[in-house]
């Protein structure tokens, strides 16, 4: 909210609220303006509604009320602009690393040559060149997440939205994926909306973290994390550290007695 | 799923090469042929053991070396037979793939033709094939097609229940994708859907391939009373009501072979689809 108040946002999101078939009220009332190249992280317990704001971003569900803008349209109305990566690598089983990578330009109906050429350019960028010809079942989990983030970025987009990616993986290769996005969001000049449940995860990668509450959904905190380098040295200084403490605090002040009975 | 990443760099890709690891699995390989052969063989030997030693005249059982005898003198008219079991049963197995991936595919497409349509489908499988035979005889003049509409309706159920699941069975968070990058019905039809229900189609073509076989030979026994044709169930037929029971083994050991070649096929043909990625085709390294 700090940095570039005068570029207009890319996304917006003015008073949503999605309420599910079953009644369940998964959002209420979300107001927040996203700007070009910022790293957003939504940050908070399970069902609080954070994935579901990240889906109607993407167009993938619809808001009950109140109305999100993509790159000047309305959610899922804009064009190759936008890329999602899940929290399983949601790859097909069938197909080879090359193509899977290849299915958003197959769709799009870009020409062999072309997409041929883009697709091993996203694989070199992920450094999965030398594995096209393998296929989903043979590479560990980090390796089907790169993928993953390999078949996003074979678009171009402009906004990557990622829901939770690296939940299911090991500290290691989290640590390693989360520097390879960080890289990517700095070279492409990307907008990355990034869900998480892990303090020291979204305060090391963001430059702001979206704190949401539960019952209903809501955002509770926006707060902006400190600019400088991120590398392996951050994590281990004091001002890496006081941020998460002040980030935990305002996750635990989202929360009541069941919630903190987990 | 292995959950420790590999640094790509330093991983070998996997491939096959010249150690004790392909050695083994060809030994293995030889072993998986050369073990049911030679069970068989001995089952046969021991049989024809029995039959001589007991001395038990042909027409209670006959003697393996008997049967294979029948088996020559009769060639020309067993062929014959087996030729018209094979046409009924490889058209009935046919005109069900057709029959029941399109309904399938429509099922699983339209939900409300589904729910109108899936209880005559359920009332044809539950209904023995036996019980309904004599009266498709009846109404449809000419036998082959008759016996070819009772096979069929064997083979046909679990084709199409397992079509319209498999492509009701896409990933929810890939058919996300698809919504996301504006995939036309048809391209996910392509590349979703039927990639997805490949796997419980080819489970459904070797169950269907044994009961349009089994399809094809119950018709034909009801049928066979009637003696209008002359497929392997008549011939079975026709030598237990003349005792000749050599002959009675000679064509069930036909039956029996062209079974064992509808399910070799099938495996195969289910090994070379799903080989490359299903689980239930891949061999898991040891």
């Amino acid at each position: 909210m700090v940095s570039m108040m005068t570029t207009p946002a890319q996304i917006t999101l003015a008073h949503v609220e999605k309420r599910f078939g079953n009644g369940t009220l998964a959002l209420s009332d979300m107001n927040l303006d996203i700007r070009p190249g910022e790293f957003v992280s939504f940050l908070g317990p399970s069902g609080c509604g954070k994935s579901t704001a990240l889906r109607m971003i993407a167009g993938l569900l619809e808001p009950t009320a109140g109305q999100i803008t993509v790159n000047g349209k309305p959610a899922g109305k804009g064009r190759d602009d936008v890329s999602f990566v899940f929290q399983d690598a949601t790859l097909m089983p069938w197909a080879s690393v090359f193509d899977n990578v290849l299915l958003p330009l197959k769709l799009a109906g870009i020409g062999k040559a072309e997409a041929a050429r883009r697709v091993r350019e996203a694989l070199d960028m992920v450094g999965l060149a030398k594995f096209e010809t393998s296929y989903p079942r043979e590479l560990s989990g980090g390796m089907k997440m790169r993928v993953s983030i390999a078949r996003a970025m074979v678009t171009k987009p402009r906004l990557l939205l990622m829901d939770e990616p690296f939940a299911a993986l090991d500290e290691m290769t989290r640590f390693k994926l989360n520097n390879d996005v960080l890289e990517l969001w700095r070279k492409q000049g990307l907008t990355v909306v990034f869900v998480t449940h892990s303090v020291f995860e979204s305060v090391y990668l963001s430059s702001r973290v979206v704190v949401m509450g539960s019952r209903p959904g809501r955002v509770v905190h926006d707060l902006a994390m400190p600019e400088g380098p991120r590398d392996a040295h951050y994590r281990t200084t004091a001002a890496y550290a006081e941020t998460c403490r002040r980030v935990t605090e305002a996750l635990e002040g989202t929360m009541d007695h069941v919630d903190l009975n987990h | 799923m292995s959950t420790s990443t590999i640094d790509p760099t330093l991983l070998d890709v996997p491939g096959p090469g010249l150690d004790p690891v392909s050695v083994r699995e060809r030994r293995e390989r030889r072993l998986r042929i050369l073990l049911p052969i030679c069970a068989i063989v001995s089952a046969l030997l021991l049989w024809e053991f029995l039959v001589w030693y007991n001395e038990i005249p042909h027409y209670l059982i006959p003697a393996p070396s008997l049967i294979a005898k029948t088996l020559v003198t009769n060639f020309g008219s067993l062929m014959g037979s087996a030729w018209f079991t094979v046409k009924l049963t490889l058209l009935s197995l046919t005109l069900a793939v057709v029959g029941g991936v399109t309904l399938g595919m429509v099922f699983a497409l339209w939900r409300p033709i589904e729910m109108s349509l899936f209880p005559f489908a359920v009332i044809l499988q539950v209904t023995p094939i036996v019980a309904i035979a004599p009266l498709i005889l009846i109404y449809v003049p000419d036998t082959f097609w008759a016996l070819l509409i009772c096979a069929w309706i064997v083979a046909f159920f679990p084709i199409l229940s397992n079509t319209a699941i498999g492509l009701r069975s896409a990933d929810h968070n890939l058919r996300d994708l698809f919504t996301l990058y504006r995939a036309s019905p048809w391209q996910r039809l392509r590349y979703l859907l039927i990639p997805t229900a490949l796997p419980y189609f080819m489970a459904a073509l070797k169950i269907a391939g044994g009961l349009s076989l089994i399809g094809a030979v119950v018709a034909e026994f009801v049928a066979g009373t009637a003696g209008q044709n002359t497929g392997l169930a008549s011939r079975i037929l026709e030598a237990s009501f003349r005792n000749e029971i050599p002959l009675m083994f000679a064509a069930l050991f036909l039956v029996s072979a062209l079974g064992i070649v509808i399910f070799l096929v099938t495996s195969f043909l289910s090994t070379r689809v799903l080989g490359h990625w299903h689980e239930s085709e891949i061999k898991r390294q040891s």
